[in-house]
């Protein structure tokens, strides 16, 4: 890829991304930004081919719609690093890159010999990120894990879903995409740094931690009035004695209306008083009630008890569409509960532009994509390509950049290190 | 050096997505100066809990989680002077932040267009639920409500249930992640280029590139899935199960043969693991809910860390579902010193949440706790500003200055 100093918001930097599913989203994030990531795949191909759901149903290692949607922007390149001739290709990389990043468990690249030190041995400005689920040392940093034990570690699932039932989790896998994201927020910080001193460094994020800061105000609640916040199902505790309602049913399906004090959600619940009014569904408690009083998440149990069904009964008189539409209107904190096709279909979305059609040549089709994660005036951020072939890109970086010739090429193919 | 040293925030952010976005730029060295006023305190300054009794602006423990290092200063926006004041400080930053509905900083006649007549090169980060532009722009709301725009509450929880949404203003936790890589790379390319820019963010189209995979499974396949609780397509068992005590659970996660055989092996191989009916991953998909009747009988005799420890020991993937009083004993936590206390005169000994990640050569830094309403007006004036003392207390006196 050509690219010169001014094209994207990083375009002049490359970054070599050993990520498998677990660190995916951190070179991805980077990449949309406008660096060369160049995503290291194992011989067989990443792991992260192998997670779907698929294009057309059809289980294949191009197919992933999990790697078109994380590897797009991505160049591909494959390389055993655990060969020996693998390795001396991957230092020769480490030596022009300016970051790299990995998701392996933790000591599996120390035991290869490509720790933090040797490779900064090759190029000191190098950053390493380290994305893993408890970090690279402590008692539970070689714990057997996934998306659903990190969830429960961190303290997320104990405070979501229904009080009866046991704790849920996201019901998409977000446990290693928070600790990818950090990762790319550690290697920026990094950057800054390298910038003033020319020195690189380690980085090593955790998944857990990553969740941990997702939990609101639960932990400050627990330390200092030690209320230990539970799942309330379509309710949310905001302290020992306070909640807030959240979601509802309505007419067609669901929606998400917060019935709070505070300084916005009191005047949207205001807003919704009103229209109950408008309609002849006033209630003298709702309107006797100046919701921006009250503080925010400070309403008794009580109180909603007494206010609830009233709100319900306005809610389910009308559909998703009705409601939102009459939200917008009157300033109402108030969304439907989108599906898949209701994403698809958000005019807010389209008035923004914001799904990017890209064409995938080899199926002779081109498809929607989520689009930038943010409008840079200066530096629009584009999908430049798709997600990468498994080893699309060998030929661009192994012949091209590194010098080596189609021999050599040839020779370490039939080795196995690429 | 610190990473972000001389880095220069006028930060008008507020409730929690905007200012947990400078809490990385503080904890690693920017300079961030908040403005806020008294007349209109912001949001979080009202949420609890509270760190001594009564309610105060100044008490809250959810405040100070994501305001340690910056130095607070008390402006009244609405002024018709304020933004004549602001603008010196404008002069002086690098980057501007804010999350206001899109349209207010245009009101105070201080949008992208207006900043860049102050200072050409500045960076303006804006953060809004649907970002600028569109029908429904200006449509208030919080991240609690965002999770279901984007998808994430319809699929949380169980199929004969409703719907539940991810505890607390979730979708305002993912923005930072994107946002400070985003800002920071701004800031390298106005290096490189001299170029500043304006960077638009809207929560629900980061929220989106968490649930990508589902969009495409739309688009392409026509597909909308449905809540499943904790199932996982490829897994079984895959669940919370219960434990000794009250409301205890531990999960349990087997996505391989051997996981499965080593939860067997814990078991003591009881005579129903050794059904036909369970020995495939097909199998126990299609008796799932019995699958996870037998387990739970067995589990709910552990105490679950005792059920933690004893699976991990056999390469079972289980884990404790914590509680938040369990985050601050967690060994894990502890030994990252995720948990920072500080001392607030008004808040008293509170946690802050350090930054998910650590860097071998820059530790993050927390300095002074969470700025008093209005603490550093009169040090920001003198010391950023070299403003004199009798132009301050001008300014104080004519209402534009709160202290």
């Amino acid at each position: 890829m050509v690219s010169s100093d001014d094209a994207g918001l990083l375009s002049p930097y490359r970054v070599l991304d050993l990520t498998d599913e677990r660190g995916i989203l951190c070179g991805k994030i980077l990449a949309d930004l406008g660096a060369d990531v160049i995503q290291i795949e194992p011989l067989g191909g990443s792991s992260a081919r192998r997670i779907g759901p698929f294009y057309h149903d059809d289980p294949h290692p191009e197919h992933s719609l999990f790697w078109w949607s994380y590897a797009a922007n991505k160049r591909s390149i494959t390389l055993n690093i655990t060969s020996s001739d693998g390795r001396a290709l991957l230092k020769r990389l480490v030596s022009s890159a300016h970051f790299l990043i990995e998701s392996f468990p933790p000591g599996h690249m120390e035991r290869l010999g490509l720790a933090y030190d040797p490779l900064a041995a090759i190029n000191p400005g190098l950053i390493v990120v380290s994305i893993s689920p408890f970090g690279q040392d402590g008692p539970y940093a070689h714990y057997h894990t996934s998306d659903l034990i990190g969830m429960g570690m961190a303290g997320f699932m104990y405070v979501t879903g229904d009080p009866d039932r046991p704790p849920a989790r996201v019901g998409v896998p977000h446990f290693y995409l928070h600790g990818a994201a950090a990762g790319a927020t550690g290697a920026m910080i990094a950057h800054a740094q390298r910038v003033l001193t020319a020195q690189g460094q380690y980085v090593d994020a955790s998944c857990q931690e990553a969740v941990a800061r997702t939990l609101a105000s639960a932990p400050q609640l627990f330390a200092i009035e030690k209320t230990v916040i539970r799942r309330q199902g379509s309710y949310r505790q905001t302290g020992d004695t306070t909640f807030m309602r959240i979601t509802w049913p309505c007419k067609d399906g669901f929606v998400n209306f917060q019935l709070s004090g505070g300084a916005g959600a009191g005047r949207s619940v205001n807003n919704l008083i009103h229209w109950m009014e408008e309609e002849g569904h006033g209630d003298p408690v709702l309107s006797g009630l100046d919701w921006t009083t009250l503080g925010y998440g400070m309403i008794n149990k009580e109180l909603l008890e007494r206010v609830v069904p009233p709100v319900e009964h306005f809610l389910m008189g009308h559909t998703k569409a009705e409601l939102f539409e009459g939200a917008v209107k009157r300033r109402i904190l108030l969304f439907p509960v989108a599906t898949a096709k209701d994403i698809m279909q958000n005019t807010q979305l389209q008035a923004r532009d914001y799904f990017r059609q890209v064409s995938h040549p080899d199926l002779a089709t081109t498809i929607a994509y989520p689009g930038p994660f943010v409008r840079a005036s200066a530096t629009p951020l584009q999908l430049r390509r798709p997600a990468p072939k498994l080893g699309e890109h060998n030929a661009e970086i192994y012949l091209d950049d590194l010098g080596l010739t189609r021999d050599e090429l040839v020779r370490l193919y039939e080795a196995g290190a690429i | 050096m610190r990473p972000l040293a001389g880095l220069k925030v006028l930060d008008f952010c507020w409730v929690a997505v905007g200012p947990m976005t400078t809490s990385y730029l503080a904890e690693y060295g920017a300079t961030v100066v908040r403005i806020e006023s008294k007349r209109r305190p912001e949001t979080l300054r009202n949420a609890p809990p509270f760190g001594s009794p009564g309610q105060s602006v100044n008490r809250s423990g959810y405040f100070a989680n994501y305001n340690a290092n910056k130095y607070g200063m008390g402006v009244n926006m609405v002024h018709p002077q304020a933004r004549e004041f602001v603008k010196r400080l404008v002069a002086w930053a690098d980057l501007v932040t804010e999350n206001f509905t899109p349209g207010t900083l245009e009101d105070w006649g201080l949008g992208y267009e207006e900043l860049r007549q102050v200072k050409s090169d500045i960076i303006l980060f804006s953060t809004s639920m649907l970002g600028r532009g569109g029908p429904y722009s200006k449509q208030p709301g919080f991240g609690a409500v965002l999770a279901s725009l984007s998808g994430m509450t319809g699929l949380t929880g169980w199929p004969d249930r409703m719907p539940t949404n991810p505890y607390g203003a979730y979708t305002d936790f993912l923005v930072p992640r994107f946002a400070v890589p985003t800002i920071l790379a701004a800031l390298d390319y106005r290096r490189r280029t001299g170029r500043g820019q304006h960077l638009d963010v809207s929560q629900l189209e980061v929220a989106l590139h968490f649930m990508a995979p589902l969009l495409l499974d739309y688009t392409i396949n026509g597909r909308e899935r449905e809540r499943m609780g904790n199932r996982h397509p490829a897994a079984a068992p895959h669940g919370a199960y219960p434990c000794r005590g009250e409301d205890r659970w531990c999960t349990i996660a087997c996505q391989t043969d051997t996981a499965w055989e080593a939860l067997c092996q814990v078991m003591g191989f009881p005579l129903w693991t050794q059904e036909e009916r369970f020995a495939t991953l097909l199998g126990r998909k299609t008796h799932e809910d019995e699958l996870d009747h037998l387990i739970s009988e067995w589990t709910q005799g552990w105490e679950a860390y005792e059920l933690m420890r004893t699976l991990q020991q056999a390469c079972v993937p289980a884990g404790v579902v914590q509680t938040t009083q369990d985050l601050f004993d967690d060994p894990q936590l502890q030994h990252r010193g995720h948990f920072v206390f500080m001392d607030h005169p008004e808040v008293g000994r509170h946690p802050v949440q350090r930054s998910e990640f650590r860097l071998s050569r820059a530790p993050g830094e927390f300095r002074q706790a969470a700025p008093i309403l209005g603490q550093h007006t009169v040090e920001v004036c003198k010391e950023i500003l070299n403003m004199s003392e009798d132009e301050i207390v001008a300014l104080t006196e004519a209402g534009i200055l709160e202290d």
